[in-house]
Parts: C-alpha cells; structure tokens; sequence
C-alpha cells in the first residue's frame, strides 16, 4: 500500500531562532560525527540494507485517508474540558479561580513537584466552573472549564522571546517543564523528567522517534513534513540538554518524502540527521528503534539512558523547538480524526480540551462512542463518552465502520492450537503463547517470574496474529495488574 | 447516548490472522490430491477407506461434544484431518470396521481424552494408527500391489469383512490378478530384509506398494508446498526432519553402501514425507520456540532412521514422530526464546531455576 503525495513548503513558525541560535553549537559537534548525506537515490540504497528489529507485524498501512492532507486549523469549539492530569504524574494545581478571564497561551495551573507540568490556557476566555469531569482514561478527574469568547483570533498573547543557546542544561530542563510539554506521542509522560540524564548515564545519541507505525494514523508524518525546521531546532535543544554528540530523526521507509524535507532544512555535515528504518509495527517503540537505528539493546526493566540514547517522540519535538524561544506553554496539539466512519477526515491543529464530540462532528461523523478509537487501532483505547476532551496524549481519533466491528466481533474464538504465530510476531522475543496459557490457568506470577511478562510492552501483534482469536493482550495486562495488586498489598 | 450498555472492547482493535478453522480446511483442501492420487492407484477400496474413517472421526467428536453438553466442536475440520490422515496411513486392504475403530480411538482417546483441538498431546491419527499396529497386527502388514487392473471395479476382499472377524487371506485374490513379481511387501520392507532396492523414481512418483496415501513423495511435497505457501504450515519443522533423516542416512550409507539404503531412498520412501509434511507439522503437538521446532524435527529424522535401519520393524516415522510429541513440552520449556534486551547471566541463572 504504497502512497504518493508531494512535499507541501514547510510551515515552521520558529525557522530563524533555529538559524541563529544553535549554529555555533552545531559547528562545533560536526567535527565529531558526519552525518549521512541527503541524497534520494543514497535514501532508497539505503532501504535495501535498512536496519530493524526483528519479529513484528505488517498490518494494512491505511494511511491513505490522511496522509496527503495538510495540517488544518479550526476554529475554536465553545466550550474547553481541560482535565488538572492529563499527564503522568502529580496533577497540575489551578493558578485561576471560577470566573476569571484568561488569555491565549497564560499558564493556569501549575506544576506540582518535579514529575508534574503546568498547564496553559488553549484559548482565550473565561473559566466557567472547576469541577470533576470524565475523561477518556475512566475515572472523573478535577478540570477547569473554559467557555471560549467567540472573537479569539487564535493568537497567542503569551509569552517572551528567550535565547535558548544560552541556556545551561538545567536551565534548559527547568525552560521544558515550565512549556508543559509531556510525550505527545500518546505516553503523556512529562518530557523534562526524561530529559534529566540519570546519574551516571551518558547519553551520545538523541534518537526523534517519527515512525508513527500504528496504522492510520498521520500527524507526526505531516508534522515533520510541514514543521521540519520546528523538528530539528528541537532535536538541538534536546541534545544540547542531555549532552548529546548526534540527533537523529528515524521515520519508516513509507515516509520518505519525510526524510527528505527534513533533509532539505539540515545544514552541511549537520550533527542531526533522518533516515528511514524499515516500515513495521511496532518499529515505533522505543526499544525496538533502537535496536533499528543503533543496534543496541535496552535491558529488560532499564531505560534508554542505560544504553546511551534518549528517544523523543516527533510531536514532542518539533513543540519544543517551536515554544520555546518564545517560552510560551503547550496549548494545542494535532490530531488526526481518520477512519471508514468519518466522511471528512484530515489533520487538525486543534486546542488542547477540545471536545471529542464537537471534534468529530466538524469532521462529519454519526455514529456513537462505540465506533470511536482515541489512538492507533492497535494499541488505543476506547472511550465510555463522546464527551471527553483530547488531551495532550491523544494523537488520534479513529472512527471505525460497523463492518468492521461486527467483523471483529464475530471472530469465533478457539483454544490455543500452538501455531507459534505469536512467537513469531513478539518483538520483544517473549513466548506469548505460553504466557496466554499461563494465564489462562492463572498462574500470573509464574508469568512473571520465569516467562518475562513484565517486559511486554502490549504492543498487541501476538492478539492481532492469533487465529484462534485469544485475546492475549488482555490476558497478560490483567495478568501485571494483578501482579501488582499482590505486591501492593504485600509491602 | 441513547446505546443500552457502555461495550469497551480492549486493544489491538483489528486483528488478521487466518482463523482456525480456515488453517484446517485448507490443509483438508490440501489432502485433496493425495487422496484422489491414492484412489487412482488403489481403487475403491481406498475411496471407502477415506470415506469411513472421516465420518467415523467427525462423528466421534460430534457424539462426545453431544454427551458433555457442550456445543459441537465438529466443525471445526480438524476431526476431517485425522480422519483423512489416518486413511492415508493405513494399508489399502484393511478391513473396513477395524478402520472405525481405529478412527474411534484416534479421536476419542488422541484427542478428546486430552481436552479437544489444542490439549492434545499426540497427533491424534497417529494414536489411532499405533492401537491399529497393536490391535490389528497383520491386517496392517498386509499390502497390496498398486495400479491393479480391476481396482475401479471390485473392491479388495478383505475391505468389507464382517466386524468383528478376521479379514481372509489375499493370496487367492492377488494370484488371480494379472501382475507378476508382487511379493506382499512394500519398498522399505524389500530393502531391510531383502536388500532389493526400488527404482528412485517410482518411489518418488508413488507407483509402489505402500500405505494408501504415503507413496508418491513429489505429490506430498506439493500439497506441502501450497500450505508453506499460505503461511499454514512450518516448513523449518519439514526441512528438519527431512534433512536430519538425509544427512543421519548417509552417514551409514557412505559407511557400507551395500548394507543401508542412500538417503535419497530414505527420504521418498515409506511414510517419512507424509510423516513430514503432515503429521510432524500438526501444530498442537509440535513445540512453538524456534530452536524447538528444529530439535523435535531433528528428533524424528534421527529416531525414524535408527528405526529403519536398527529396529525389528522396517518402518519408524510413525514411533518417530509420536516419540517426539511427547518431547514437546520439555523441548518447549529447554528452549524458551532469548528475550529482546536479556544479557546472558539472568538467562543462565533461569535455567537453573
């Protein structure tokens, strides 16, 4: 399923703070590492010897739907949800009280301890109430509400110029924190936490992860299509934070019209390059990119930094190049709303707290929440209600049609037959077909202790290969639940 | 939200994988040929043969889902398969109700004794084919010559014996047959005790005396082929077998070329490609780690030419293969994949764990 589009010009906001703040850093890092060069014909020589991970699944790409579609901006819905958690850790603690008026890009709530961020008005108006509301992970969680003055003209009103080259690692991590960022990738982990380089750890390569391999979705391909500058002053601001020698941006190989635009804003011997690994699911876990890119392996219950690399995801990344010479927060993320179940499908810049049913109503959609998949199809979750707001992890709404779902629900289920396609899908080399079994018996800890469940990152290709339809992903996260339970209650 | 219930479903929300029991029609699709081939060279006979133990299988299962209350697993095709493969491995001549039996007891204590489809231990043909060597001891050794004239128009004699009797002797019939030279033995039984060596070529095309559907290797190896193809069939565990048995076979026969057959002979004779492709495949009994599905390959290839060559019977794969079902959950639980990230210390230390 091959795709053909062209390169759309590139729509980097922040294209001279990227030229003129960190050229003397690049400088002097290129005498250490030459990057490889940019040519088209090199790129597809390239793809022939292109590096993976092994296992892994190929599922229909399905990105026809979006990807040739530019990035669009709407206007503002009426009403923004805008949850105090939609990150990892501590919730955010509210700097606004009911009533008060707030402009376009203010911070309104703060962090609340080191793994915490604060939080930005996505648009301008005033909080109407602060309240519990449902979101989209369950359980109700304190939001402020933010009824949107009909006028806005969507520019940011806050915010002041900052010379990032200037600042100090420290300096730097303290600047992300106070932008709000956490992983748009869908991880929403705070991004400075990651950014702290563990005590004795080195890190030598920041590795920008582009590789977006759930199917459907499109938002980190037109991201690094259209913001590409945005992406690489990023890559820079993050491998000057974490001491870093080389940046590389990895996409997979049916984005390589991708590779090229960010090629085109690199400069000579640049000490951030792109390549393109092999398209794959799921080539876009961390691990498994880098065993792709770089050949090494993380170890099992470590992270990254234990082998040398930080991985950021590309959303992220072009954010943080764009905010923060302007030391402005995050207020708005894009969104991809595809599927068979919406009639116009494209790739939103929508504000953070949008409503998910005024999302996809814009889009023309008329099904219910049982169509709706926020995320990838392999590894995203479905929602209890139309009515809660994307947040800053939420890459993707994917509406898919009754067929499919009356498809998926009649696959006949069978006892476990070992086929060993399971095995052979596992990327991280588990054996899920003893696992499933396991679990089937409810032997959860002997899952754990002598079968690596822990190390499963329930990326689901053993669920999508299995032709008697067990649904061993399901299996092995109650299986880790209730592990955990158990060592709860034990301490 | 005018839905009458919150339906959650957990992720990955699309799946593709061909479900089991397409796998299973499409390896009964592929006995097709092997079976029409059979016919053609042994006649009615055999088409009644095939026609029996599949019904006599699919009814089993049937009947005991019907006792347990539970709803039939018979259409699943996997009773078809061991019925179809149980056919193919028992003598053209044998008699009709003694194949019933054996069919009952390759579902009833192979299979459904077990759990059903995906507990057994054993392919469960082949546990019908041992009790029919154990119970049935010369109906089974009793062969038939291939391409008789008359097959299309009377039966073999002994097909339609009566239950519970003994089949009549074949001599009369097969002295009245227009063939000269038969002597009632198959190619590997002229070989081990005769050391009379059968034209590579007939064995490979299956113009010889044999199990009714073992004889034509390159007939197998297609239908083999066409699974592999599909993705329903693991051709490492053919290609171990295959090569283990070869390379074990030329070993002796580079040693004393007079005394043991060439591998080539080895390998199209008797029911090691049958075995092979479609009996060590059986996905429920073979291991699932790739360094397993090697090991028990090269277990049967071994164990079927020591067998052959040393053993008091002049055929092993059937011992062979039912031997190396056994050794599948140890070799399953010695060979569990090395895990992405895992260094070699912790791995050590599990194994001794």
């Amino acid at each position: 399923m091959k795709m053909k589009f062209g390169v759309p010009p590139s729509g980097g906001f922040s294209e001279d703070a990227s030229a003129t703040s960190t050229v003397s850093h690049a400088r002097k890092a290129s005498r250490d590492l030459k990057a490889p060069g940019g040519s088209r014909l090199k790129a597809e020589l390239r793809s022939v010897f292109r590096g993976s991970f092994s296992h892994g699944i190929h599922p229909a790409e399905n990105k026809q739907f979006t990807a040739g579609k530019a990035i669009r901006r709407l206007p503002f819905p009426e009403r923004l949800v805008l949850p105090l958690s939609m990150h990892a850790g501590k919730p955010s603690v509210p700097l606004v009280r009911k009533g008060q008026e707030v402009v376009r890009g203010e911070p309104i709530a703060r962090a609340d301890g080191f793994v915490s961020v604060p939080l930005h008005a996505p648009a301008s108006g005033v909080i109407s109430e602060i309240r519990l509301m449902p979101t989209a992970r369950g359980p109700r969680t304190l939001s402020l509400i933010l009824d949107v003055y009909a006028g806005d003209p969507q520019e940011v009103g806050y915010g002041a110029p900052a010379d990032v080259g200037a600042l100090s690692p420290d300096e730097i991590v303290t600047a992300v924190q106070n932008t709000g960022l956490v992983g748009l990738g869908g991880a929403a982990f705070p991004t400075h936490v990651k950014m702290k380089v563990p005590e004795g750890s080195q890190i030598d390569t920041i590795l920008i992860n582009g590789c977006e391999c759930e199917p459907f979705l499109t938002t980190d391909h037109r991201l690094m299509l259209e913001q590409a500058a945005d992406l690489v002053e990023g890559t820079r601001i993050l491998m000057r934070a974490m001491g870093a020698k080389r940046g590389i941006i990895a996409t997979e190989d049916n984005k390589l019209d991708a590779v090229d635009a960010i090629r085109k804003v690199l400069k000579p011997n640049d000490t951030v390059s792109a390549m393109a690994v092999e398209t794959k699911y799921p080539q876009g876990a961390e691990k498994m990119l880098i065993k792709s890119v770089l050949n090494r392996e993380v170890p099992g219950g470590t992270f990254p930094s234990a082998v040398g690399v930080g991985v950021f995801n590309v959303a992220t990344t072009a954010q943080m190049g764009q905010l923060m010479p302007m030391q402005r927060g995050v207020i708005e993320r894009v969104v991809t709303v595809t599927g068979p179940g919406v009639q116009r499908p494209g790739n939103f810049m929508v504000p953070i707290g949008t409503p998910i049913r005024w999302l996809l109503e814009t889009c023309g959609f008329s099904g219910s929440a049982r169509h709706l998949i926020m995320g990838g199809p392999m590894m995203g979750g479905t929602v209890s209600s139309l009515d809660v707001p994307i947040t800053k992890g939420c890459g993707g709404l994917l509406v898919l049609s009754e067929h499919q779902l009356t498809t998926e629900a009649q696959m006949r289920r069978y006892p476990c037959i070992s086929c060993a396609a399971c095995v052979k899908a596992c990327p991280m080399h588990l054996n899920p077909c003893e696992l499933g079994r396991l679990a089937y018996k409810g032997q959860y800890e002997t899952m754990a202790e002598s079968y690596h469940l822990n190390d499963c990152f329930e990326c689901g290709s053993c669920s999508y290969v299995c032709p008697a339809a067990i649904p061993l992903v399901q299996y092995f996260r109650i299986a880790k639940s209730s592990n955990r339970e158990k060592a709860a209650k034990a301490s | 939200m005018s839905e009458p219930a919150v339906q959650l479903k957990t992720s990955p929300h699309l799946r593709d994988a061909h479900p089991v029991d397409k796998i299973m029609r499409h390896v009964v699709y592929a006995l097709m040929p092997i079976c029409l081939f059979s016919i053609y060279q042994f006649g009615l006979s055999v088409l009644a043969l095939i026609i029996c133990c599949t019904l006599v299988c699919v009814g089993t299962e049937d009947l005991f889902c019907r006792l347990n209350h539970r709803p039939s697993t018979a259409g699943d095709w996997s009773a078809v398969i061991t019925g179809i493969l149980l056919a193919l491995i028992l003598p053209p001549s044998f008699p009709l109700w003694m194949a019933a039996v054996a069919s009952f007891v390759s579902i009833a204590v192979g299979k459904l004794f077990f759990g059903g489809l995906g507990f057994n231990v054993f392919n469960p043909a082949l546990v019908g084919r041992a009790f029919a060597q154990a119970a049935f001891t010369v109906p089974i050794t009793t062969w038939t010559p291939a391409m008789v004239q008359v097959r299309f128009k009377e039966f073999i004699p002994s097909t339609f014996t009566f239950p519970f009797a003994s089949p009549p002797d074949l001599r009369p019939w097969m002295d009245g047959l227009p063939i000269d030279g038969f002597t009632g033995a198959t190619p590997l039984a002229l070989m081990k005790f005769d050391h009379i060596d059968t034209e590579a070529a007939e064995l490979f095309v299956g113009t010889v005396a044999g199990s009714a559907g073992e004889t034509s290797s390159l007939l197998i190896l297609l239908c083999g082929c066409y699974l592999a193809f599909r993705k329903m069939l693991n051709w490492k565990i053919v290609a171990s077998v295959l090569g283990s048995a070869a390379l074990f076979s030329l070993v002796f026969w580079l040693k004393s070329p007079e005394l043991y057959p060439t591998p080539l002979f080895t390998l199209t004779s008797g029911g090691l490609m049958l075995g092979a492709v479609f009996m060590a495949t059986d996905m429920v009994s073979s291991p699932v780690t790739p360094l397993g599905i090697v090991l028990y390959g090269v277990l049967i290839g071994v164990v079927t030419v020591m067998i052959r060559l040393f053993g008091g019977l002049n055929e092993g794969v059937m011992y062979a293969i039912l031997l190396a079902n056994a050794a599948t959950p140890l070799l399953n639980d010695l060979t569990q994949p090395r895990i992405y990230g895992a260094t070699r210390k912790p791995r050590r230390k599990e194994a001794k764990a």
